[in-house]
């Protein structure tokens, strides 16, 4: 086949996301940032079609994550990281900055999608400004 | 490639004088492999009469590929005459489910009270495969399969050639995630009928019809037109007739295809019983 069709449940995840006006962003199995809805737009300060995919945390390190008292935020701690590595959903406040220079304090809840026979598919993450 | 059309006809057979034209058998597609073997897509009723030719024919080696479970892509299986041919070996093809083997679920539709015969009766050498899986490659033919929209577990099928490519999607509701706007890949199936020279696609409704079955798994003849030129196929064959439709609704259903047309090469036309296609 000339291209790649996304996994199907990642297709549904985006049309899901993308009618959501929760902050929600989806990472494939392998960690690509493949897609966040305008919520999500509103909170990081840039478009998702400006950045396109890419590393999701690569993506993350602008953003600084860390601490509400400003420590750095250890990767293993980062509800994404854990739902990609674990795969298992996990939760955590934190601090980040966005793209327009304001710090925010969200929540962050991530978990894993598994698709047909336990494949391991990607993970949907959702965020609050808290 | 020749592909053959035995049952046309989406969710329930409609036999009658209002469809006797595009016929009310459900899905069912014979390919022609050169060889002796049979490859067949779906086992909708359509599969009866092509088992009957088949044991004319002799064929004793057959793949059937199944795009779900739905009981106008299975019921005719169990009046398929090769399984009741011990000299006949069958490779079924299918979805499973989340819990089940493809063979688990199928065997649930041959037990009371469904049916009066056990699976274990059946003197046919039967073989299950589960899809999605790797690529099926035959006498040059490469049949591919990938999930796509529709309720429960559902694959469309890629049949591919040196020459020629078709996609098989009778059971298919793109719109629901998107269509237009949207990258290829991003689109169900998208991949599947890329480019293709001939999808058979859905197109079970009137774009009124729609409105009102939105996530039942099919779709308008307006979605099946716009999702052929989204992936940037040739010709659409309309399939998967709505069962009150007569032959004069499906007619005006395939005008308003051609209506919507803008970048097919050709006109879409109406499946039917008895139609050849000759792709490549």
């Amino acid at each position: 086949m000339a291209t790649q069709q996304k996994q199907l449940l990642l297709i549904l995840a985006r049309e899901f996301t993308s009618n959501l006006s929760t902050p929600s962003l989806i990472a494939n199995a392998e960690g690509t940032l493949v897609f966040y809805n305008e919520a999500a737009e509103a909170v990081v300060g840039r478009r998702f079609s400006e950045t396109g995919e890419m590393p999701l945390e690569e993506w993350l390190v602008p953003f600084e994550p860390r601490e509400t008292d400003s420590t750095p935020l250890p990767a293993e701690r980062r509800p994404t990281h854990i739902a990609l590595v674990e795969r298992r959903p996990a939760h955590e406040r934190y601090l980040i900055t966005s793209a327009d220079g304001v710090e925010r304090v969200i929540e962050v809840s991530a978990f894993p999608l598994f698709a047909h026979t336990d494949e391991f598919v990607g993970i949907v993450a959702i965020f609050w400004r808290v | 490639m020749r592909l053959t059309i035995w049952g046309c006809r989406g969710s329930v057979p409609t036999p009658g004088p209002s469809t006797v034209t595009y016929g009310g058998n459900t899905s069912c597609v014979e390919v022609a492999l050169d060889d002796e073997a049979a490859l067949i897509l779906d086992a909708g009723t359509g599969i009866r009469a092509l088992g009957a030719e088949l044991a004319k024919r002799g064929t004793r080696r057959i793949h059937l590929f199944l795009t779900h479970l739905h009981f106008d892509h299975l019921e005719g299986l169990r009046f398929f005459a090769p399984l009741w041919d011990e000299n006949v070996t069958l490779e079924i093809h299918g979805p499973r489910s989340p819990v089940l083997s493809l063979r688990d679920r199928i065997l649930r539709a041959f037990s009371p009270p469904l049916f009066p015969l056990d699976f274990r009766d059946v003197p046919a050498m039967v073989f299950f495969h589960d899809l999605p899986g790797e690529p099926w490659c035959a006498n040059g033919l490469t049949l591919s399969s990938e999930l796509v929209l529709h309720p429960g577990p559902t694959v469309g099928l890629r049949l591919a050639t040196s020459t020629s490519t078709v996609a098989y999607l009778p059971d298919h509701e793109p719109a629901l995630a998107g269509i237009e706007g949207r990258a290829s890949e991003w689109i169900s199936a998208g991949a599947l009928a890329h480019d293709a020279d001939v999808v058979l696609h859905d197109s079970q409704y009137f774009e009124d019809e729609y409105e009102t079955r939105i996530g039942w798994g099919h779709s308008s003849v307006a979605h099946a037109v716009a999702f052929s030129e989204a992936v940037g196929a040739k010709r659409l064959v309309l399939f998967h007739h709505e069962p009150n439709h007569s032959d004069r609704d499906l007619e005006r259903l395939e005008d308003r295809a051609r209506e919507l047309t803008r970048s097919l090469d050709g006109a879409p036309v109406l499946a039917r019983e008895g139609m050849l296609l000759d792709v490549g």
